[in-house]
């Protein structure tokens, strides 16, 4: 899924290798159980071929952490998302447990993805905190909370969820953020139908193993008959286990699903920068109008604007032409202040909307590949199936003209 | 019954209408000549120790001994062929039905013609084999598909109900056809050769043969059972048992697969959606919707044939067992008859006088019904296992065709997935 040749994934080859449970004292020194996944990574060399490996341990609040590091100080980048914290879209033999070892299985895999998705990122990729998150065991969370990006990440935070009416968003993100809106919730769809999907097909093969059952007792009872009968109940068994597989490979495709529903969301939250760097400059800008119009008005002495001084001046009389004065001088200040800026916005919101845009378009790309592909290897899946089924019902049947 | 002396001009009920003199005596040389130790092999002995009296022309197994029959017979020794096709929809203003046509070809000399061609519905079908377990209570009658079907779950009219039933109705008659007593019946003579099968009839001809006919039920205790005959109970329990079961299995497996196909129904049409807001993927995405219901359609199919076909076959069994049973009951009461009043004589008079008459008819009546039994039942395990052979094979042949379906629309999915990529592959 993830293309070599890219970024740091040049250099280095990274792998989640395995998991492990440990127990240890929480915050509150409290015994908890949680898993740790080792992380290998090896540089190539063009002169050794055979790169030692380094390696160490994290667990996932340590990929949480990192990852939220990236979307603050990367807030114009499409940031890889991470496998999901509690399974979510499980049908019923599937466990939700976050201990059990299929689903450690399937996370061990995804961080991995992560890893090497922000590898191959164009700008995440040379980041210093991430090479030391695959490097440095020791001292990296202090490393991160060092950054600082703690404090910008509480502001961002609260301007996102803040809602506010940009006037001229780029009509792009605009449609990029319905789009995100639109996966998100297509995906979610399809992903809780395929549970319940995978539920009732679990139900069709698991009962015809009864048959295996009842076959058997009746062929005590024939004659001519039994043999027939006996071995076509041992397909019917065949038939009823080779389900598990079948599910097993299908979750594959529901995790490269999910990678992309929490896309959406990086997705997203892109759009909401934009929006939210539009709004800044529009609200700059706006300032500086009014306080212009202000200006004139006091030099025409014409009151176009609504001002309570300007009431509380007509209520109570008009101000000397020395406080006029410095009024004026006071808003050539301000007026000064605010063209910087509005310069400072403006470049900012053009600076991102370049780079945004450029990250979400490789970001479109890289989608439309990677979900052609897993729905290539889902038809592979359902052909596989199909000849698996086909193969044992011909078996079965000639059992039963042997009768 | 009359007296069962060989020659015997006089026809007897439970062999029909055939002449005496074209069944040969079982013991006679020719036969032996014929099947050497076939007649000796096939010998029934009462659990007394004496030979059942296999002379008697009304034994259908002196008959067996030398056809074999069963549904591989040979086309130069039938002289009886029937088919049901042609099903035709009727409406009146009471009620809409299906005629399906009955067409005979015979050289038989109790048909006045050689060819015959008429119109039959169920109702008919369903007379005959009630005429045929009341005038042969000796014997296994075939089975019918099921009378009754419930309205609102199958299309009574639909073309696959209707073959299905036909398929049923043409192997009931050409049992019945190859059946060396049952084909004689007068009723089923009628039925293949009235015009209007006047189904009053038959009640004038069996009040006829009546006296000979009835065997009293029930009041008689049964001593010993004769082991083929508890093994044939036994087996029957059992193999009901699992027909059970398998009726069990079988719907549930119809309900998980109508309910995945709820889902698939729902499932596909998530990315047809989903394809209403993509570019790229817009093919991609219509294409595996496409799919989905390709194979939904399928699954409705294999559903749709196993209540039709699968399970109504195995009803049928249940209740040609239930009938079957019915007969050993029946079977166990002449038995019983036959003893007590052997016992009565025993204890009443010195051992010197002759059997009288009554006791020696029901002596008769207990041998004709074990020869009669004993044959059928041989014919009717050949059928089953013809019958479930065909049942399971067919099971197993609608289950490769639904994955069949499935594999050819994936299979034709795969080209327009990897289109984008061949395309790309080309330009760069």
């Amino acid at each position: 899924m993830v293309e070599k040749g890219t970024s740091l994934l040049k250099m280095m080859e990274i792998s989640v290798a395995e998991a492990e449970k440990r127990t240890g004292k929480n915050a509150v020194n409290m015994q908890e159980t949680y898993t740790v996944y080792l992380i290998e990574t090896s540089v190539e060399h063009i002169i050794w071929t055979n790169p030692v490996p380094d390696s160490l341990w994290r667990r996932y609040s340590e990929f949480e952490l990192l990852r939220n590091y990236l979307l603050v100080t990367y807030p114009f980048s499409v940031v890889p998302p991470l496998p999901e914290k509690r399974a979510e879209f499980v049908w019923h033999k599937l466990s939700a447990d976050n201990m059990d070892p299929d689903f450690v299985e399937r996370r061990r895999v995804g961080l991995e993805n992560f890893l090497l998705r922000v590898a191959s990122h164009p700008d995440l990729s040379s980041d210093k905190i991430f090479y030391s998150f695959l490097t440095e065991e020791n001292g990296w969370k202090e490393t991160v909370f060092e950054t600082g990006f703690q404090a910008k990440a509480d502001s961002r935070l609260k301007a996102l969820n803040a809602t506010f009416r940009v006037k001229n968003p780029d009509k792009r993100f605009a449609e990029m953020k319905h789009y995100g809106d639109e996966l998100q919730s297509v995906i979610s769809q399809l992903l809780r139908v395929r549970a319940r999907a995978a539920d009732r097909l679990y139900g069709v093969y698991k009962v015809h193993g009864n048959y295996g059952r009842v076959f058997s007792e009746w062929s005590a009872i024939e004659k001519e008959m039994g043999d027939g009968l006996q071995s076509a109940g041992h397909h019917m068994d065949a038939y009823a286990a080779s389900v598990d597989d079948i599910l097993e490979e299908e979750e594959h495709y529901a995790d490269q699903l999910k990678e992309y529903l929490f896309y959406a969301d990086a997705l997203r939250a892109v759009c909401r920068k934009h929006e939210l760097t539009q709004y800044e400059l529009e609200m700059a800008a706006q300032d500086l109008t009014s306080k212009k119009q202000q200006r004139e008005e006091l030099a025409t002495g014409t009151i176009r604007t609504f001002s309570l001084k300007g009431m509380t001046s007509k209520l109570f009389g008009q101000e000397t032409p020395e406080q006029r004065e410095a009024k004026v001088k006071m808003l050539e200040t301000q007026i000064e202040e605010g063209e910087e800026l509005v310069k400072e916005r403006n470049t900012e919101c053009e600076e991102f909307v370049k780079s945004a845009w450029v990250d979400i378009e490789r970001f479109k790309e890289q989608k439309d590949h990677d979900l052609r592909e897993a729905l290539i290897s889902y038809a592979i899946m359902q052909i596989s199936m199909c000849k698996k089924g086909i193969q044992v019902w011909n078996n079965a049947k000639e059992c039963f003209s042997k009768m | 019954m009359s007296a069962m002396s060989a020659g015997a001009p006089r026809s007897l009920a439970s062999s029909g209408q055939k002449s005496i003199q074209d069944i040969l005596h079982p013991l006679s040389a020719e036969e032996s000549a014929l099947n050497p130790g076939s007649a000796a092999e096939k010998d029934l002995i009462l659990p007394n120790g004496t030979p059942v009296d296999t002379s008697s022309p009304a034994s259908s197994s002196s008959l067996l001994n030398r056809l074999q029959l069963d549904d591989d017979l040979d086309g130069e020794t039938r002289d009886l062929f029937v088919t049901v096709d042609d099903p035709k929809k009727h409406v009146s203003t009471m009620e809409t039905y299906i005629t399906y046509r009955v067409c005979t070809k015979t050289t038989r000399t109790e048909f006045d013609l050689p060819e015959y061609t008429v119109r039959r519905r169920y109702q008919d079908f369903d007379w005959l084999r009630n005429k045929l377990e009341e005038s042969q209570p000796t014997h296994l009658i075939p089975p019918l598909p099921e009378k009754f079907v419930m309205k609102g779950v199958v299309d009574r009219f639909s073309e696959e109900f209707v073959e299905t039933r036909r398929k049923a109705l043409d192997k009931f008659l050409k049992r019945v056809a190859d059946h060396p007593v049952l084909s004689f019946n007068e009723h089923f003579n009628a039925f293949l050769s009235a015009k209007d099968l006047n189904k009053r009839q038959g009640l004038a001809l069996l009040t006829k043969m009546g006296e000979s006919v009835k065997y009293v039920t029930g009041g008689y205790k049964l001593r010993a059972r004769p082991v083929e005959f508890a093994a044939m109970g036994d087996y029957l329990d059992l193999f009901t048992q699992k027909l059970g079961t398998i009726d069990r299995i079988a719907q549930r497996i119809i309900k998980e697969q109508s309910e995945f196909l709820m889902e698939l129904r729902e499932y596909g049409p998530v990315y047809s959606s989903w394809s209403s807001f993509e570019e790229d993927l817009h093919d991609p995405l219509e294409g595996v919707s496409g799919c989905v219901s390709n194979c939904s359609s399928a699954l409705e199919e294999l559903t749709e044939d196993m209540s039709e076909d699968f399970l109504p076959v195995l009803r049928e069994y249940v209740l040609y067992i239930e009938s079957m049973k019915n007969v050993l009951k029946k079977r166990d009461q002449v038995q019983a008859e036959y003893e007590t009043k052997l016992e009565a004589v025993v204890f009443r008079e010195d051992k010197k006088t002759p059997v009288p008459t009554d006791v020696e008819k029901c002596q008769d009546r207990v041998e004709c019904f074990n020869a009669d039994l004993k044959a059928d039942w041989d014919r009717w395990e050949n059928n089953k296992r013809q019958d479930f052979r065909q049942l399971l094979t067919g099971m197993a042949d609608k289950n490769i065709q639904y994955y069949e379906k499935c594999l050819a629309a994936w299979e034709s999915l795969i080209p327009v997935l990897q289109d984008k990529q061949e395309a790309e592959g080309e330009t760069s």
